[in-house]
């Protein structure tokens, strides 16, 4: 650990934006030379998750494997955001200067436009990616629910279920010409401007779902919420299954494209900021009070049963909204798909990557969608490494790795150089 | 007029058990009553009651003239009636400028579309419900803790929160529960300092449970002894101090004098 540190230590030196540029470095070294670099490296072509599959699919590979994400990744990343550190470090300081909102902007476009050229590279990637952001928008509201305010739910799948399948419905019915709706009710040229009224109204439908949970479940003191939420994801589940107008058990296929990398990248950031709002502000503080002493809270003159409400049906909405990207990004949907295994994994990601964080949140969600795609050549055993890694991270950090920490945008952008290091080290 | 607060025959059963029987009590603007009691005697309960926490079996509990028995807590609460608790009920992961934002929760007007994307009017609301929690830190002498969690203080200083935090929901009365328990001396000399000073400056009236003697004495008008749920006997501290009744209810508990 000591050692580690002092590895780093040089570069803590290095911006938000200079890492920023490292990772483009890398990314732009990949796009001109990934073909050559891994040709050389007798690998069959490029890397897709930085060659975990090649590694566990052929072990020989692994040494090839590596020296491409030496080579194309961690050298470039590194040499560039020190290198360039005194530069970017500049930009830091004139993009401080300007309004934060401005500022965040400008560092998410650029996020953006990095992301978008590493996942240009193949098909696979872009789904990884899509899927992943998918993941953070499930993940944080069920943090929402879970971690802000302290209750355990299982029905997220449900509600993810309720979102896929109304959006689905309209999508179909609207701009589709498909066997299942026949021909499109509007102009098919209206569909992707009005896909995100669409996933609003996925996200209402789920929300109004919820409270087939919440009403009975915050009527009255008890902990009756974990059991009555399972049952609603079980009750979705067959209720779809039995309806033949929706497919039933067969599910539903050729949704429009219309949830592009792009798409998905801006529900996601519009996700994380709503989030914060809600969460930094009174209104989302009582979340947490209501979490650690619901008599308290009350007399403080906080409403909790509308507290409660409204933070589950938040929650329910987020992942209806999620429901209706994923059966987009998937193009195809059926009710086994929200059963127990996406809640177990929705759980992971939640309580691996820490309660009541965004951070954890994107960190959970990010590195268990990653690890589990980059496992997916070991298929069962992947069942196995997770839950273990799940519960060192229980034992060693209870509430997950990042927990209890707000998001702070500004403490994330500001210079890092001596100058003005601010004092925070 | 009516008096601020005003309860009459107030009783309350635990299924059989008769906690509290024929509780009276008035409150008027800017005064401090005093509830002293042996341990289990009711006094907990009493403030329970009044503040909604449970609904009295029978009787009358009337805010400014306003009936407010088996009104929610939180509009109870809201209405102007701030309390501490005999086991400090902080919360656990917040931290201490976040409690005592919170408390301002029925003073804002903004809602969940506020909440959610910041409006100027959200924003103009928590600037001002920030402002007057630092004021309010300072003034409990609790502003250098401003960041930090809750659980990181030292005891008095978790008790000043909890005062604060009440305050910021501007109580017209104040209810204490036992403000001293489990405080060092110099601490329960601060505290007096404090509540005096909240006295003062908020104009507020106060009812407080207390088992410290010369505590009560020094800052109470008039007070009102409970011994299974029945008061034995009500008047000015001296008086109280030399009732027979009331020695013999403590009979054995050196804290009396
Ligand atoms: N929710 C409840 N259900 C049943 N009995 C209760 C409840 N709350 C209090 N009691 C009982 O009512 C009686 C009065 O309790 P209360 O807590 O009001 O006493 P107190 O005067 O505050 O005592 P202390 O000095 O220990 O704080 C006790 O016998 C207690 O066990
Ligand atoms: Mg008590």
């Amino acid at each position: 650990m000591e050692t580690l540190k002092k590895l780093f230590r040089p570069f803590s030196v290095v911006p938000l934006a200079g890492w920023f540029l490292g990772v483009f470095s890398a990314v732009l070294m990949e796009y001109y030379l990934g073909d050559l670099i891994s040709y050389y490296l007798y690998l069959p072509k490029i890397p897709v998750l930085f060659g975990t599959l090649f590694m566990l699919k052929n072990p020989l590979l692994i040494p090839s494997a590596l020296a491409y994400d030496c080579i194309v990744y961690i050298v470039p990343v590194f040499l560039v955001a020190r290198l360039f550190a005194p530069l970017t470090n500049q930009l830091a300081a004139q993009l401080e200067k300007m309004p934060l909102w401005l500022a965040t902007l400008l560092h998410l476009a650029a996020f953006y436009g990095i992301l978008h050229m590493w996942a240009g590279i193949n098909d696979y990637r872009v789904l990884v990616v899509k899927l992943t952001m998918i993941s953070i928008i499930l993940t944080l509201s069920l943090n929402v629910i879970n971690g802000y305010q302290g209750e355990f739910s299982c029905s997220h799948p449900g509600f993810m279920a309720l979102g896929a399948y109304a959006s689905s419905t309209l999508t179909l019915l609207l701009f589709a010409n498909d066997k299942m709706f026949g021909e499109p009710l509007m102009n098919p040229a209206l569909g992707p401007w009005l896909f995100p009224l669409i996933l609003i109204v996925g996200g209402g439908v789920a929300a109004l779902g919820s409270l087939i949970v919440a009403i009975p479940s915050f009527r009255t003191r008890g902990d009756y919420l974990a059991i009555i939420s399972l049952a609603f994801l079980f009750m979705v589940k067959s209720a779809i299954e039995n309806m033949e107008i929706i497919g039933g058990p067969r599910g539903m296929s050729s949704q429009p494209n219309y949830a592009s990398l792009t798409v998905v990248f801006v529900w996601m950031a519009l996700c994380i900021w709503i989030v914060h709002n809600f969460t930094t502000s009174v209104l989302g503080k009582a979340l947490n009070a209501v979490r650690d002493n619901e008599p308290a809270a009350n007399s403080m003159t906080v409403n909790t049963r509308k507290t409660k409400m409204t933070a589950f049906m938040f929650g329910a909405f987020w992942a209806g909204v999620a429901g209706g990207l994923f059966a987009h990004v998937l193009r195809y949907v059926n009710p086994g798909t929200f059963g127990l295994n996406k809640l177990a994994e929705i759980l992971a990601m939640v309580y691996f990557g820490g309660l009541n964080s965004i951070y954890g949140s994107i960190i959970g969600a990010v590195s268990i969608s990653m690890l589990s795609e980059a496992l997916r050549p070991l298929e069962l055993f992947k069942w196995i490494i997770i839950p273990l890694i799940l519960i060192l991270v229980m034992i060693f950090r209870p509430h997950g790795l990042i927990s209890f920490t707000e998001l702070n945008v500004k403490e994330l952008m500001r210079p890092r150089d001596k100058e003005r290091a601010g004092g925070v080290e | 007029m009516a008096p601020l607060l005003n309860v009459r025959n107030m009783t309350h059963f635990f299924g059989g058990l008769r906690a509290v029987s024929d509780f009276n009590l008035t409150i008027e603007p800017g005064e401090i009553k005093g509830l002293i009691g042996p341990n289990g005697a009711g006094k907990t309960t009493v403030f329970n009651l009044i503040t909604g926490v449970y609904t009295p079996t029978e009787g009358i509990v009337e805010l400014e003239g306003e009936n407010i028995k088996g009104v929610e807590t939180h509009r109870i609460a809201a209405r102007g009636l701030g309390r501490t608790f005999q086991n400090l009920a902080l919360w656990r992961h917040m931290n201490v400028l976040d409690h005592i934002r919170l408390a301002h929760y029925s003073q804002l007007t903004y809602g969940l579309f506020g909440a959610f994307f910041g409006t100027p009017k959200s924003r103009k609301q928590e600037k001002e419900v920030r402002e007057n929690s630092y004021k309010l830190l300072e003034l409990f002498d609790i502003d250098q803790f401003a960041t930090q969690n809750i659980g990181n203080l030292p005891y008095g200083a978790q008790r000043r929160v909890e005062m604060a935090r009440a305050m910021a929901t501007k109580p017209k009365i104040l209810f204490l529960d036992e403000p001293t328990a489990g405080m060092t001396p110099d601490e329960l000399i601060r505290m007096i300092e404090i509540i005096r000073q909240v006295h003062r400056d908020f104009g507020v009236a106060i009812f407080m449970i207390e088992h410290r003697m010369k505590f009560v004495m020094d800052l109470c008008e008039s007070i009102q002894t409970l011994v299974f749920g029945e008061v034995i006997a009500e008047g000015p501290p001296e008086e109280i101090q030399n009732n027979p009744e009331v020695i013999e209810a403590y009979l054995g508990k050196e804290d009396l004098h």
